[in-house]
């Protein structure tokens, strides 16, 4: 993937208030000692591989790194990392990471999460955490159903989906977790697939480089109650007509011989997929992951048919700088010392009008 | 703090008799009018939510505080910003109590009523004795407003008032007459009435005028014509007074210099003291302030306060809802900060599933409740103690809580110390139980010198507390402090401490998920006997005179139980008194106390949660006498009641 030379890990501005690593560090390192509990097969293990694999990259110092989760199953992951972790309740993560977050800015903040986690119970917590753009790394587990209270749909689950709790279908529309964090003002928006270790590492990589809340939709198998959910985007054929593989600055192409291309509907002004020729070559679009306005990045995220997963970008869609909540919050308390000068407890106390009574 | 006044019948209160004793009577030196020396006024003021009574309250209140007089102050309004204008459920009041000697409450009635308008004598006549003063904005009663509240005929013509010694003044038109020389509109004019009767008010009561002067200048300091026009307005208000034959008399409070002991004071609400205490408690424990709240009546005022305050390093987190307040607050105390959230009863209850997980993590965290009328949104603006059992119980599981309660606006900053104390002495969630009538009312405070602060310096963890079979030196973060069975506060960014806990089961010592029946079972019992063992103070009894009946009261009830009891005692009656502070656990010595009397009364702003609480752990047949109409006891209403309960 192309603009890792503009953010480099080794001057990871996001990072640059959290203390490093004083040693080399390598995977076993971010191992716990606790044993891993997910059902055999569970996409669960290329995602904790992935990113123990990845951590000793970013070379931070392990005390200063922290995983909190929610509940679920993806939620025990913080159990699995030898760093701090919190492993709280249902849909909050969110919020308390944030406000871990904001209080310890030389924390790195990692949030674990589920579809029915982030978009079900805790929804507006991620939501809010988008918008403000603290600092928090949000790796988002979406395998498209309830596994830990097995097997229900989640609200990513297809329209129709036979489950126990809905024996004839589900009747509710699911979320496009992309399009609701683009819509949610995220600043850094991406989505990768736990079978595809490589990709997924550079997602991670530019998710730890962004100052601001990154959210990162990690496609997960989940084989006991939704398996092959994603095997359209997996298997090697289909993938090829499936996938799209987003690269800021490249043209979006795809396909065998990339062969088909996004172009932008001129009646409409929508994105729409292509057979490329001479003729359009130069109308497929650059993809600009930096660009200010999220409407192309929002257009991208509604190309894949949420049934047969046809024309999924991958990679990151967004990425822009905005101001970031944690340090903000801490500018202005340095404000208020310059303002008012460090407080000084008997004087606030002592404030307002007083008297004072004499023996 | 001791009495100073003479008469035996103040004695028995010094709170809430209606009519103001007159102890003396001179002539004030130069001036044309009789001045009367008064013990202790209660004033009320009432109007339109829109007439601005609130802030008429509090600058007499703050002339008062200023004066040296012992106040207590009662506001009530309703929830609605701006009501419909002229209606009874708009009527917004400030009652203001304050004397030359200590007192405890409000007042149960006013000696003064000043009515706005129709409504707002409607609205409050029945509560103001007969005799009492009345000041009417006369321009107000049309025939129009007098019919929207129901009144037939006026009532300052129909006699229904010649039990009062009505005022009637034309508030409206003699505060734009005043103004007539500044550019105004009309309507602009007439928002300055609230002044020109606080002007009048502080003529009637000697109180001192610059600090409202100073106020209107800087409140308005963008604005200078307003400024001016307002001070102007007061300035007519005062003249008024002076020179108008209707006001022959102004009276005299003196300063209550000798029921305080000696120090500097100054006026404060529950609220704002509560906010100092959070902030001192941080400077105590020299752990950043993090506030995690959600704006909710009547708890806003403490966010609002401090995010005042960021040059204290406190941070506030206005969050996206109460859920999202505490798990900020959570995360916060994960991350080493003194960590707060506040909110009233339905926050709790939106609450209640992270505080289980607080509970579960035993990390510090303070839960403020700055309690409302319920049940539901309930009654926002009122005052009610009714969420003891939900602060007690309403977690699932078992999830055990220490419980503090103020028992005066004041008092709020000693509590919110208490509280932040047994937070992190203990690592533990611990609900503070403020209520709207300690949140708004005031009084005065004696500002502490911060050496007299207590100590809340915390350790937190620096290296490993364990040592394994094979020799090998480990982190647990369950391995607990054998005298207050808390665990270990290891902060992230501290090396070879690195943990994850959560709110699965933990294995004992290591923290590990751990299903284990046996581990359970000890884990719940641990965790309560946690909180069980606090140390906490006993419990003080108040009983001079051997008397066989305990009245038990805890939160802002004190008050008027003090004043109730003062009451009984001076008619002859002995009454015991003793108040709790701490609802969880209790004082060691409660039951002995509860004990030692034949009987046991029990009055709560609610249908009778501590007495449940009473009954069930000690087995005692408490009595329980409730209030829940929003507002707090009056004392005249609990002497009676009290006095039954020791006939009966």
């Amino acid at each position: 993937m192309a603009d890792t030379s503009t953010e480099g890990t080794g001057t990871i501005e996001a990072l640059s208030l959290v203390p490093k690593a004083e040693g080399r560090q390598s995977m076993k390192d971010f191992k716990s000692d606790q044993e891993v509990r997910w059902c055999p097969g569970c996409g669960d293990y290329a995602i904790l591989a992935a990113v123990q694999g990845f951590m000793p990259e970013l070379g931070l110092a392990r005390e200063n790194v922290v995983f909190v989760s929610g509940i679920g199953c993806s939620s025990r992951f913080p159990y699995y990392m030898n760093t701090y972790g919190m492993h709280s309740i249902h849909g909050r993560a969110p919020a308390i990471a944030t406000g871990l977050a904001a209080s310890r800015r030389d924390l790195s903040v990692w949030v674990v999460t589920g579809d029915g986690d982030a978009l079900s119970i805790g929804g507006n917590h991620l939501i809010h955490a988008l918008r403000r753009n603290v600092n928090l790394k949000i790796l988002l587990f979406n395998n498209r159903i309830y596994g830990l209270t097995k097997g229900q749909y989640s609200p990513t689950s297809e329209v129709g989906k036979i489950t126990k709790s809905t024996p004839m279908g589900s009747l509710d529309a699911p979320f496009n977790p992309v399009s609701l964090a683009i819509g949610a003002e995220a600043s850094f928006v991406a989505r990768t697939i736990d079978s595809d270790r490589k990709h997924l590492t550079e997602v991670l990589r530019q998710a730890a480089a962004h100052p601001g809340t990154a959210l990162v939709e990690i496609y997960q198998n989940c084989n006991i109650f939704n398996d092959g959910a994603f095997e359209a985007l997996k298997d090697r054929q289909s993938a090829e007509e499936a996938v799209i593989r987003l690269e800021h600055g490249q043209p979006i192409r795809f396909g065998g011989d990339r062969s088909k291309g996004v172009v932008r509907d001129r009646a409409t002004g929508d994105l729409k997929v292509v057979a490329v020729t001479p003729e359009n070559e130069s109308e497929v679009l650059v993809h600009d992951a930096h660009s200010t306005s999220p409407t192309t990045a929002f257009a991208l995220s509604r190309l894949a048919d949420p049934d047969t997963l046809h024309h999924t970008p991958i990679g990151v869609l967004r990425s822009v700088e905005r101001p970031v909540y944690d340090t903000q919050m801490s500018d202005q308390l340095d404000e208020a010392i310059d303002r008012h000068g460090k407080g000084d407890l008997a004087a606030l106390l002592a404030g307002g009008d007083t008297w004072t009574v004499v023996g | 703090m001791t009495s100073q006044v003479s008469s035996p019948a103040e004695q028995a209160d010094g709170t809430d008799g209606t009519d103001a004793a007159v102890v003396g009577e001179q002539r004030k030196p130069g001036g044309a009018k009789d001045v009367r020396r008064l013990d202790r006024v209660i004033i009320r003021f009432a109007g339109d939510s829109g007439d601005g009574m609130q802030l008429t309250g509090d600058r007499f209140t703050s002339e008062t505080a200023s004066f040296g007089n012992d106040l207590s102050t009662l506001p009530n309004f309703p929830a609605e910003i701006r009501a419909p204008a002229g209606t009874l459920p708009g009527v917004s009041s400030f009652q203001l109590h304050f004397a030359d000697h200590d007192i405890l409450t409000p007042g149960d009635a006013p000696n003064v009523l000043v009515a706005m308008n129709p409504a707002a004598l409607k609205a409050n006549i029945g509560d103001v004795p007969r005799g009492a003063e009345i000041i009417v904005n006369t321009d107000e009663f049309t025939k129009r407003a007098m019919q929207k509240v129901g009144y037939a005929a006026s009532p300052l013509e129909d006699g229904s008032l010649d039990g009062y010694q009505i005022h009637p003044v034309p508030l409206t038109t003699l505060t734009v007459e005043a103004l007539k020389d500044f550019d105004l509109t009309r309507k602009e004019a007439e928002r300055s009435k609230n002044m020109f009767a606080l002007g009048l008010l502080s003529w009637m009561y000697h109180r001192p005028t610059e600090g409202t002067e100073k106020f209107l200048k800087s409140k308005f300091a963008k604005k200078p014509d307003i400024a001016a026009a307002n001070i102007a307005a007061f300035r007519a208000g005062w003249n008024f007074g002076e020179t108008t034959e209707d006001f022959a008399v102004s009276y005299e409070v003196a300063p209550a210099a000798k029921a305080f002991p000696v120090g500097t004071y100054r006026n404060i609400s529950g609220n704002l003291a509560l906010s100092y205490g959070l902030v001192s408690a941080s400077r105590q424990a020299d752990l950043p302030l993090f506030l995690g709240s959600y704006p909710i009546t009547p708890a806003s005022d403490i966010l609002h306060e401090l995010s005042k305050h960021k040059n204290f390093g406190v941070r506030t987190f206005q969050a996206e809802d109460e859920i999202a307040g505490i798990g900020a607050a959570l995360g916060a105390a994960f991350g080493g900060s003194l960590a707060v959230t506040t909110t009233s009863g339905p926050g709790v209850a939106l609450k209640s599933e992270t505080i289980g997980l607080a509970v579960s993590l035993e990390l510090p965290l303070l839960v403020i409740d700055i309690q409302r009328g319920g049940p539901s949104t309930g009654l926002p603006t009122k005052t009610e103690q009714a969420d003891l059992l939900q602060a007690m119980f309403g977690r699932n599981g078992e999830a055990p809580v220490p419980i503090v309660a103020p028992r005066t606006p004041a008092d709020c900053f000693d509590a919110a110390l208490e509280a932040a104390r047994i937070a992190l002495t203990y690592r533990t969630p611990v609900m503070l139980l403020s209520d709207g009538y300690l949140a708004n009312g005031s009084e005065p405070w004696r500002i502490p010198e911060l050496e007299e602060l207590p100590d809340l310096t915390v350790r937190f963890a620096q290296g490993p507390n364990h040592t394994l079979e094979d020799g090998s030196e480990v982190f647990w973060p369950y391995k607990r402090d054998p005298q207050t069975l808390a665990r270990p506060w290891a902060v992230p960014g501290t090396p070879g401490l690195e943990h994850r806990i959560g709110g699965i089961e933990k294995q004992d010592g290591t923290g590990n998920i751990s299903y284990d029946p046996a581990n359970h079972d000890f884990m719940v019992r641990t965790r309560q006997a946690k909180i069980d063992g606090i140390d906490v103070p006993d419990v003080e009894v108040d009983d001079p005179h051997g008397a066989r009946t305990l009245v038990l009261g805890w939160g802002s009830t004190y008050g008027p139980i003090t004043a109730a009891v003062r009451r009984l005692r001076a008619a002859g009656e002995p009454i015991a008194q003793a108040h709790l502070r701490h609802l969880n656990p209790f004082p060691k010595n409660l039951g002995a106390v509860l004990k030692a009397y034949d009987k046991v009364v029990i009055p709560e702003m609610n249908l009778g949660q501590l007495a449940t609480l009473i009954r069930a752990r000690y087995l005692v047949d408490a009595h329980s006498y409730n209030q829940v109409n929003g507002m707090p006891f009056k004392a005249e209403q609990l002497a009676s009641a009290l006095k039954e309960a020791i006939d009966g």
